[in-house]
């Protein structure tokens, strides 16, 4: 069973890759993302929110759904939405209202999720991303609030599932938006950009590994330049952007496929294993949960005034459109460089607090997207955890600008930052990194490499100057990269022309 | 001189006075209890040792000259759908059965900090629902005037346990008539306050738009001293009203001169038995008689609220007893197959028949496709009777009517046919549905000897008129003071 599916996979995979289709197709996604918003405590008791507590100790008789008890809800939760649907040019609601939307599961200890139906907080607003060098404005429907649900461990030993209602009444904001995107690329952009914002504003802190931004994919293809819009399925609880690419990927290239052997799609909750990388099916529309929603009666309506939303406006941050577009004209930097720094606030701040030193923020921005990027992804970091501070980044490009260390040993030294954390000018100190700029002990290596490379020499003479660089580079080899590049080039110059 | 007869006042005035002690009181509670209760069945779990331990410690302060709270030393029985913590809260349901909630409700920690001792917890229909106690998983509660007959419901062990002098007074909930139609069938003062004056925080919901605590006592002094101790804003329930409440025991003036009350023609047409008719029209007439002007009116909305209420009460109650489902709290069947079964098994045979229907009926009034034809359109009623409300009391200070169309039935009578049982709510249901105060005072006998309750309705907030109209009839009549028999 098992080798025949694998064997189908990859006929499919053939198929795709030599794009063999009937039609052009075009790829329709919308999203439904759930970010865990950063109020301390939850949303109807005064439980802690902390990431990771002993299973069942952040929990009380409110958020376990005691008989008995009733909800209080957390009013940072509203301000906190209000702002994330400013950040995103909604209209705030003056009215609106919390609904249950009625379910069984083990991990919803009231059987019912406090959620919003048909009056949620905000509502019509948009987020722009930039694909390929044009602005696209993708809709947001809706943000909702609603509160999360426990957490099922299943004992893979004694076969047992056992309940963690740490997170359960967690509060979460629902971001739906439009079905406007056309690639996974555009899905990409458009959750980084959310992401930024959310981070910004301080309504998340958007940690996926601690499952803080999670996404539903809706996916559906039509054949270029049909109106409707084909039917959509539905992938759940996708917590992880790369996931979340795989997915659409994965399955508009599945429907395309049903399309092309004749078949029809079906309007389904679809789970995707990222392990495998393939969607199944979960359950068709036909046996979806009828959620029965209707307004909570426990909570009054949430009525703001134009002041309240008139100040969380006023106290916004600068979002990241506008903080990139000062990167530009303040700092000088090439537009690229400002959309990757200012994409992570943790990482923008690091580089206006570096900036702050005084060195050049070209240089900054060439550490900061080059090596420290690299090293983050390497070592699974977020932008959050950068292992040292500006200050030292700073002192470091400082030390290459002054000529005490050369490019390279500047990347051994960034390595060994990242490491330990440690202070450049220590590192520098401790292991001898400085450059070497004594003559005479550098004419000792010019001599060395020159007689050592008689063809570059021939060369020289015959008129190809570019030898002179292999001579340096074979001379920065020799002194272990602290010679004084300058120097040895105009070391090797006087010796060739002797 | 039989201490448990007396009522909160008296008690309270004897006490401070140092003529009797807390705890000969608490132990003539508990005499008549061990007595009678057998034959009554109001009690579903007794707090003896809590109890006398607590009547220990009051009468202590008390010798002590320490200041103490307004219901010091005052035996309270409590519906068992109000936590207690550390004390069983079963709402009379096999599925709660050994639940002990691990916190007190708001009213509970309220009695308590006024120092009144909690003699134990009160039979009732199963989670609030039914008219007669009938429905209780654990037992059926009798009516002390006549042990053939119920005591009304659901808040049957609380008012009966007041009628039969086996405790000061008791706290029920009312969520479409559930205190005042046994405080008329069991000859006692019952008031369900206005939606929001009493905290809900630990009351083991039913629908929650609707369901409200009060109290149950022996007379409208005693109701005011009790609503004193348990009203005020709670900030653990969002939908408690954060207003200034009055000292209700200012309210007690035996004067209506001028008031204006009105009489809706729908209360007192077809369908009421002659005999509280009658009661309740001669209570009109002595009011009357003491310069309250009487008239009638038209309420027209009203024949819808039973339906109304019972498409909101049970979409509400679906939602509410969901969490009952075998995973968490309370019973869990011992036999399935998997989490479905489980699910399907411990609801099935944790839940009586009653509670099963309600939930099967709101659970269809909220299903997709039904939900405006049902839910939505008894939510546009609801905004209609309120209202009707509000256009009656544009004229009247207060509304009066009877409670109930009928005195306490027999046993068994009404427990088959269901429609019958939710149609004795007709005078009941429209006052929760508007978040009114309605307050229940003896008013006569029927030819059986069977108490008859007046129901006095107010405005929002307007309990202090009604305590002064019920008040004034008491003083003016002797209904109140009628004990039965046994």
């Amino acid at each position: 069973m098992n080798r025949i599916l694998i064997l189908v996979k990859e006929s499919l995979a053939f198929r795709i890759e030599r794009g063999d289709y009937k039609m052009n197709y075009e790829i329709v996604i919308g999203l439904e993302v759930h970010a865990e918003l950063a109020t301390k405590s939850k949303m109807y008791c005064s439980c802690s929110t902390e990431f990771g507590g002993d299973p069942n100790t952040h929990c009380c008789p409110i958020c376990t759904g005691m008989p008995g008890v009733l909800p209080v809800l957390n009013e940072k939760v509203v301000k906190y939405a209000v702002k994330a649907g400013l950040a995103t040019n909604c209209e705030i609601a003056h009215y609106s209202k919390q609904d249950r939307k009625n379910y069984f599961y083990p991990d919803l200890p009231k059987a019912f999720q406090t959620s919003q139906y048909d009056l949620p907080l905000c509502k019509g607003g948009y987020i722009d991303i930039e694909t390929d060098g044009n602005t696209k404005r993708i809709g947001i429907t809706r943000i909702h609030i609603e509160e999360d649900a426990g957490k099922l461990i299943h004992d893979e030993w004694g076969g047992d599932t056992m309940v963690d209602y740490n997170r359960c009444g967690v509060p979460l904001i629902e971001i739906v938006s439009e079905p406007d995107m056309r690639s996974a690329e555009e899905v990409r952009l458009y959750l980084e950009k959310l992401k930024a914002i959310l981070e910004y504003t301080e309504v998340s802190d958007c940690k996926m590994q601690e499952g803080s931004l999670r996404a539903d994919v809706n996916v559906s293809v039509r054949p270029f330049g049909q109106k409707e819009f084909g039917t959509r399925t539905e992938m759940k609880n996708l917590n992880s952007f790369k996931a979340i690419v795989r997915a659409v990927e994965a399955e508009s290239k599945r429907q395309i496929e049903e399309i092309e052997d004749g078949g029809k799609i079906v309007q389904a909750t679809r789970r995707w294993d990222d392990n495998k990388g393939y969607s199944y099916a979960m359950r068709s529309k036909e046996e979806a949960n009828d959620y029965r929603y209707f307004p909570e009666p426990d909570i009054p309506p949430i009525i703001l005034s134009d002041e309240y939303i008139e100040k969380l406006r006023l106290g916004l941050p600068e979002l990241p459109h506008v903080r990139e577009k000062r990167y530009v004209e303040s700092f000088g930097l090439p537009e690229y460089d400002a959309a990757i720094l200012t994409n992570s606030k943790y990482f923008a701040n690091f580089f206006e607090s570096t900036a702050a030193f005084g060195v050049s923020p070209k240089l900054i921005s060439n550490w900061m997207m080059g090596d420290m990027s690299r090293l983050m992804k390497d070592k699974e970091l977020e932008p959050d955890q950068i292992p040292f501070e500006p200050e030292k980044l700073s002192k470091l490009i400082a030390l290459i600008e002054k000529g005490i260390i050369s490019g390279s040993i500047a990347k051994k030294v960034f390595e060994k930052m990242f490491e330990t954390g440690e202070d450049p000018e220590i590192i520098v100190k401790k292991e001898g990194l400085e450059v070497v700029s004594d003559e005479g002990a550098l004419k000792e290596t010019v001599k060395k490499v020159v007689e050592a490379n008689p063809q570059s020499v021939a060369d020289y003479k015959a008129g190809k100057a570019k030898s002179v660089g292999f001579l340096v580079g074979q001379a920065m080899k020799e002194t272990k990269g602290k010679g004084n590049p300058q120097l040895l080039n105009k070391l090797i110059v006087e010796y060739l022309n002797k | 001189m039989d201490l448990n007869k007396l009522t909160l006042h008296e008690i309270k005035n004897l006490i401070s006075k140092k003529e009797v002690k807390v705890d000969e009181v608490v132990a003539a509670c508990y005499g008549r209890i061990e007595n009678i209760d057998d034959k009554i069945g109001s009690f579903l779990t007794l707090n003896k040792e809590d109890a006398l331990r607590s009547a220990f410690d009051i009468q202590k302060k008390l010798d002590n000259g320490e200041k103490l709270g307004s219901l010091a030393g005052i035996p309270a029985g409590i519906k068992d759908n109000m936590c207690t913590e550390g004390l069983k809260t079963t709402c009379a349901s096999k599925m709660l059965e050994n639940f002990i909630p691990p916190y007190d409700a708001t009213v509970v920690k309220k009695l308590k900090s006024q120092d009144a001792i909690i003699m134990g917890k009160m039979n009732m229909d199963e989670f609030a629902m039914g008219g007669s106690t009938e429905n209780s998983y654990f037992k059926k509660t009798r009516n002390p005037w006549d042990l053939e007959r119920v005591p009304g419901g659901s808040s049957g062990g609380s008012a009966a346990s007041v009628a039969a002098d086996e405790v000061i007074f008791s706290l029920g909930s009312d969520t479409g008539g559930s205190i005042r139609q046994p405080a008329s069938f069991c000859g006692v003062v019952g008031l369900k306050p206005t939606y929001g004056a009493v905290s809900r925080y630990g009351l083991v919901a039913f629908a929650s738009s609707l369901d409200q605590i009060g109290p149950l006592t022996k007379d409208v002094e005693d109701c005011a001293i009790v609503l004193n101790a348990i009203t005020g804003y709670d900030k653990m329930d969002s939908t408690s009203a954060n207003v200034k409440y009055p000292d209700y025991t200012a309210s007690l003036v035996n004067d209506v001169k001028g008031l204006k009350i009105g009489i809706p023609k729908e209360f007192i047409g077809e369908g009421l038995n002659e005999d509280v008719k009658s009661a309740v029209l001669a209570a009109a007439k002595k009011l009357e008689s003491l310069g309250a002007i009487i008239e009638e009116f038209s309420m027209p909305m009203n024949e819808y609220a039973i339906p109304a209420y019972y498409m909101i009460a049970c979409a509400e109650a679906s939602s509410n007893l969901a969490r009952f489902d075998g995973i968490k709290y309370g019973y869990r069947a011992s036999n399935y197959t998997d989490l479905l079964d489980l699910y399907k098994q411990s609801r099935s045979e944790g839940f009586g028949d009653e509670v099963k229907r309600r939930i099967m009926l709101g659970t269809y009034a909220l299903s997709a496709g039904y939900y405006d034809a049902y839910y939505n359109k008894a939510l546009k009623v609801r905004t209609l009777i309120m209202n009707e409300f509000d256009n009656a009391f544009a004229k009247y200070d207060c509304i009066l009517g009877p409670t109930a169309p009928t005195t306490a039935y027999k046993l068994g009578e009404k427990s088959e046919n269901p429609l019958e049982m939710y149609l004795g709510d007709i005078y009941t249901v429209c006052v929760n549905i508007a978040g009114l105060p309605g307050l229940v005072v003896p008013c006569g006998f029927d030819s059986k000897d069977l108490p008859i309750g007046m129901q006095l309705i107010g405005k929002a907030f307007g309990e202090g008129t009604l305590l002064r109209v019920g008040y004034t009839f008491e003083q003016n009549s002797d209904f109140s003071k009628r004990k039965p028999s046994i």
